[in-house]
Formats: C-alpha cells, structure tokens, sequence
C-alpha cells in the first residue's frame, strides 16, 4: 500500500448514487476485457448532472471527450457517497479512469464494501463536509501514516478518519490477499 | 443474550452462540444470487482467483436469473447471458433460469421467492442491491458486488459486520387505499436516503403482518433506497404457506427477543397513512399524491421488482377497470408467473389482461425493463424529458433513462390514478367504493 499520493481534485455534492457514477445503460461492458473495460473509465461519472459535475463551478466533465482516464485522480464526495446499486462498476469505472482515492464525508454501504474488498481505491473518511472548501483542480496529497489531507493550492491540511475495520483488508490489497492473510484460504 | 432475528441468523451462520451490532464474521452462505449485469463480472473474478477449472463451492446454492437486458439487440447484454449460459453448462449449475426458454422467469427478487430459493432463517447474498427484498421473509438477505460474489463462488463464505437494527411498527388496520409502497415512501421520507445506512430495518406489528407475501416483499425492498443493509419480516404462518408451496427444504424460524436491542424504534398508526410519492431526484423526497396535483405527466409505469408483482396488478387493474388512460401507461409484470396471473386473474368476469388492453396500455415482458434504464431499445425507457410516476424504487437522476426525465415513485394505486387523469392522482378520487 502507498503512503503518499497526490493528485488533483474532482468535487462533487451529496447523495452520488451509482446512475451517476456509471449509467446503467453501459453496464453491458467487459470489466476483464483490456479493450472493453476501457469504456468504463470513458463513461465514469457521466451520469453526473451538468451542475453538479466539478464544483463550485460545475460544467466541467470529469472525461474529456474521446478519453478514458481523467487529470483528476482524488474525488471529494459530500454526504452517503455512492448510494444506490451494488454494481460494482461503479468503483470500477472511477479505478479505470485514473482515480487513486475518494474523500468523502460517509458512503452508502456496498459502494464502500466493494471499493475495499475488490481493492479499487482507498475510501476515505473525512472528519468534517469538505465539498464547500476544496475546488476542482485544487493540488492535493494524501499521507496515510499522518493519516491526512493537505490542500496545497489553498495551503490547508485536514484530518481524516481512521480505516478502522476495513483497514487489514486495504492492506492485504483485497478480500482475496486478506482471506490468504488470515487463513481462510490457501496462499 | 437478547437478540434481533438478524443478529440470531447471522450468529447461527457463524457458528457462534450470540453476535453483537458492531462484530465483523464470516458466515456460511445458504444461496448466492447472481444475474446478467454482474454474473459475467464475478465469474472472471472467480476464475482470475480460484483457477480457470476452479468449481463452485456448492452448485446447489449458486442461483442465476438473468433479468436486467433481456429484450435487447444489445450485443454487448446477448453477450454476456452467453457467458452466464457457458457457466452454467461448465459447473452444472441446476437452478439457471435461461432466456428464450420456458425456464426464463424474469426480475430475480421475485423469481427467488416464486421458485423457492427464499427461505426463513437463511443468508442470501445477491449481485443486486434489492436482494433485501428476501428478508420479507425472515432471512438474512443483501447486495453485494462482484468481487465479494466471486469470494462466495470460491468460499461459500463471507465476511459480515453484524448491523445495528432499526424496528418500525405499524398497529391498527391500513386504509383500503393504501399499500406498502406508501409505508415503504413514508419511511423512508422520515428517515432519509441514509437514514438506515449499515443498519437493518425490521418491520413488525399487527398491520404489517397482516400483508400478503407480496406485500412484505415490497416492504422489505425498498431498504437500500434509505441505504439499509438489510430488512427484515419475522416468519408466520403466511410465511410458511408461502415457503412450504415452493421449496421442501427444512428452515428455521427466528424471532427478535423481547428485550432485544434497538438503535431506534417507532410506531405508527396504520389508519393514519396516506397515499405518498418521492418526488424527483431521491427516493426519499416525500410528499403526499394530494399534494401534487399539479405535477401534468407524460407516463405511467407500473413494474419492477418494487411494483411488478401480481397484487400490484391487481391494484393498478381495479383502478383501470372500465376506464381510458390519458398518458402513456407501461405495464411490466416481473415475472412470467406474474404476466401468467395477469392473464388468469379475473376482475368483474374480465382478465387483467383484458383490462389493462381495454384501457389502452402497453404490456411488455418480463424484466427489469426501464426501472433502470438499460440499453436504448429497452421497453418503457425514457429517451427525453418525460415526467413519469412509476411503482419503481428509485428516481435519481437518468434513473430510467434520460437525464433530463423526472421521476415520481408511488404505489401501484397512485400510478394507475394518475394514468387516468394526466397528473399526480391521490387513488382515493377514482376510487370512491373503497373510501
């Protein structure tokens, strides 16, 4: 597992439910595929309404057009991240298309199950709503020992929650690497 | 130890004695549901980790119901039903439900209680965020995706963090007017779209234990939609009728203990409920149907796993009888069993069939169809900025297709009045017989 990342942030409100994340109507696609699979990250949060899509501005889509892997590669999320569909397409999508970790202030259950246990990104917990501080585009880095998150356009760090329960199976990489950690299964 | 039906089930599936909100265990799985959008997905997963001639743990319990894009020339959806096809064949997998076949049933929740895969006392996981729709029948049941599915198909196990459970209770007798789907919108409403999240929601008391299966079902579907982990109906004797005509497997029944633990507990008067809607963007936008009376629509559609089963046909068919629709109407049994009763059932010596015809409906095939949108052939899919009422599960935004459609949920009831009238229809002004 890195300790460090940096990336440039994508903001988005409350309530991203996985229609947003990824349509449903792309979910016919190969996640295997190394071509197919690509689609995903071309489609990734395309079902984001026009306002809501990079705040405070909005208008500003997380693809460009005829791409499939974004410049911005750390989502900042609001409240119940990811609710909606078990579709594990959804943090799938976000992976293909460049993004190492989602900040957000609580997730919908599977979306956040499914990030840890397929291994897609780190879903982190912010101590407080950081969708109204932090702007696309803004520069930022992640330091997983200090456990926080600096802001380095707007010079501001931030405490993030502790993994807590889930954070054996970040380490392990995911349930698989876990359950041979554990035992469970043969290594 | 007092405990709640989830806690018992799910300590009992982890060998333990007692399980408390908050442990983390691994628990045996009864049945593993898996279908065409995320079966394909977990399969790779499956073969990636356990080896390309890896066996499922339990041929028995795996249980594959392609439903989502059936009726589709989508070659990428064709596709992947063949992959579920060539699975199936490889591990000799008894219970598929094949498409273009007389094995095809249609919306998996409902297939899974119609063919016997639901039984009291259980642990169901599914590849669908309303696999919680199982718990009607007091079972430990939820969604999950590919990679946790594909750990199962290796495993039979998986890791569970015991939930915190929410209990709601309705006493007294509910309105002739009003269904599940109104409880199921008022809650949600009062608690929010992550009122439950992590949590169960456990349903009790004399008025809902007087619904009928199919009614529980829709009760307990609609949990995710307040970000519940699970839901939950004690088993009766309604259960066991129901479980006993399909399945002939044993079962156990749990009950929550007197003196269980709660997170939150409240009550309500059953006679007191009206007819709701959850207005555009979020299921848990609520307002009363008499309340919107002044939202015009271009669409009704009544199916889904939420709103397709033969007691909301029966509803929407009462209200039909007899009348002309004033908008576009979808009719979507979810099941062949449904679109089988849809042709069978009679009101006033006339089919259900018959009337949703005579009033001018469309009447598509079993599946998921719009709820979710799906490829762009799919039948009742929004292609503008159509306002819908739907008996669905959710409105978030390109929900049923367009971005730019709006979507009210309600009950099969509401759907049907507001087919006849053009705009959100409280039932109770078309259907003054039953006031």
């Amino acid at each position: 597992m890195k300790e460090k990342f940096e990336g440039r942030a994508y903001v988005l409100g409350n309530n991203v439910d996985t229609d947003q994340i990824i349509p449903a109507a792309h979910l016919v696609y190969s996640l295997s595929d190394p071509e197919e699979r690509k689609k995903y990250g071309e489609y990734a949060l395309s079902g984001v309404p026009a306002e809501g899509a990079g705040l405070p501005k909005g208008n500003t889509p997380f693809i460009e057009e005829g791409k499939w892997q974004s410049e911005y590669s750390v989502i900042i999320g609001g409240k119940n991240f990811g609710c909606g569909s078990s579709r594990e397409h959804a943090p799938a999508c976000m992976e293909i298309a460049g993004v190492q970790a989602v900040i957000a202030e609580s997730y919908a259950r599977i979306f956040y199950r499914n990030s840890v246990d397929g291994g897609f990104f780190i879903p982190f917990e912010s101590e407080k709503l950081l969708t109204e501080e932090i702007n696309t585009g803004d520069e930022l880095a992640i330091d997983l020992k200090a456990n926080t998150l600096t802001n380095r356009t707007q010079n501001k760090t931030y405490s993030l929650k502790p993994l807590g329960d889930v954070k054996d199976i970040i380490e392990a990489g995911n349930i698989f690497e876990y359950a041979k950690k554990t035992g469970l299964i043969p290594a | 130890m007092a405990m709640t039906i989830t806690e018992k089930i799910l300590a009992a599936h982890a060998g333990k004695t007692s399980a408390q909100p908050g442990d983390n265990i691994w628990v045996d799985v009864d049945v593993l549901m898996t279908h065409d959008v995320c079966g394909p997905g977990a399969i790779a997963i499956f073969k990636k980790h356990f080896g390309q001639n890896a066996k499922v743990w339990d041929p028995e319990k795996l249980v594959i119901i392609p439903d989502h894009y059936i009726f589709t020339e989508d070659p990428h959806a064709l596709r992947n039903v063949d992959i579920l096809r060539d699975f199936v064949k490889e591990q000799n997998l008894p219970y598929y439900y094949d498409p273009g076949t007389d094995d095809y049933k249609g919306v998996c929740h409902v297939a899974l209680a119609q063919e016997g895969h639901n039984r009291p006392g259980e642990v169901l996981f599914g590849t669908d965020s309303h696999t919680c729709t199982s718990g009607a029948f007091g079972m430990f049941s939820t969604g999950i995706g590919n990679t946790d599915a594909a750990f199962i198909m290796g495993t039979g196990k998986l890791w569970v963090k015991v939930p915190e459970t929410m209990r709601f209770e309705f006493h007294g007798t509910f309105p002739p007017y009003i269904m599940a789907k109104d409880i199921l919108l008022q809650v949600i409403g009062d608690i929010g779209c992550d009122g439950a999240t992590y949590r169960t929601m456990e349903w009790a008391g004399d008025a809902v234990m007087q619904f009928s299966m199919e009614e529980r079902m829709t009760l307990c579907n609609m949990a995710i939609e307040a970000g519940g982990k699970n839901s939950v109906i004690e088993a009766d004797s309604v259960t066991e009728k129901y479980v006993r005509e399909r399945s002939d497997k044993s079962y156990s029944i749990e009950h929550s203990d007197a003196d269980a633990k709660y997170i939150f507990r409240k009550s309500y008067d059953a006679a007191a409920m009206e007819p709701v809607v959850a207005k555009p963007h979020s299921p848990d936008n609520k307002a009363l149907a008499r309340e919107c009376s002044d939202v015009k629509l271009d669409r009704s559609y009544i199916g889904s796993c939420t709103g397709g089963k033969l007691t909301d046909f029966l509803a929407a068919a009462e209200i039909l009888n007899g009348q002309k629709v004033k908008i576009e109407t979808y009719i979507v049994p979810a099941t062949r069993e449904v679109e089988h009763g849809i042709r069978e059932t009679k009101i006033d010596g006339k089919t259900l069939q018959t009337i949703f015809e005579e009033a001018g409906c469309h009447i598509g095939e079993p599946s998921c169809a719009a709820c979710l949108g799906g490829p762009k052939d799919t039948f009742g899919r929004t292609h503008g900025t159509e306002v819908v009422v739907s008996t669905t599960n959710r409105n978030f935004p390109g929900r049923m297709g367009s971005k730019q459609s709006a979507v009210y949920l309600a009950s099969p009831y509401t759907a049907a009045a507001s087919a006849l009238t053009g705009h959100i229809t409280d039932p109770r002004e078309v259907m003054p017989a039953k006031v």
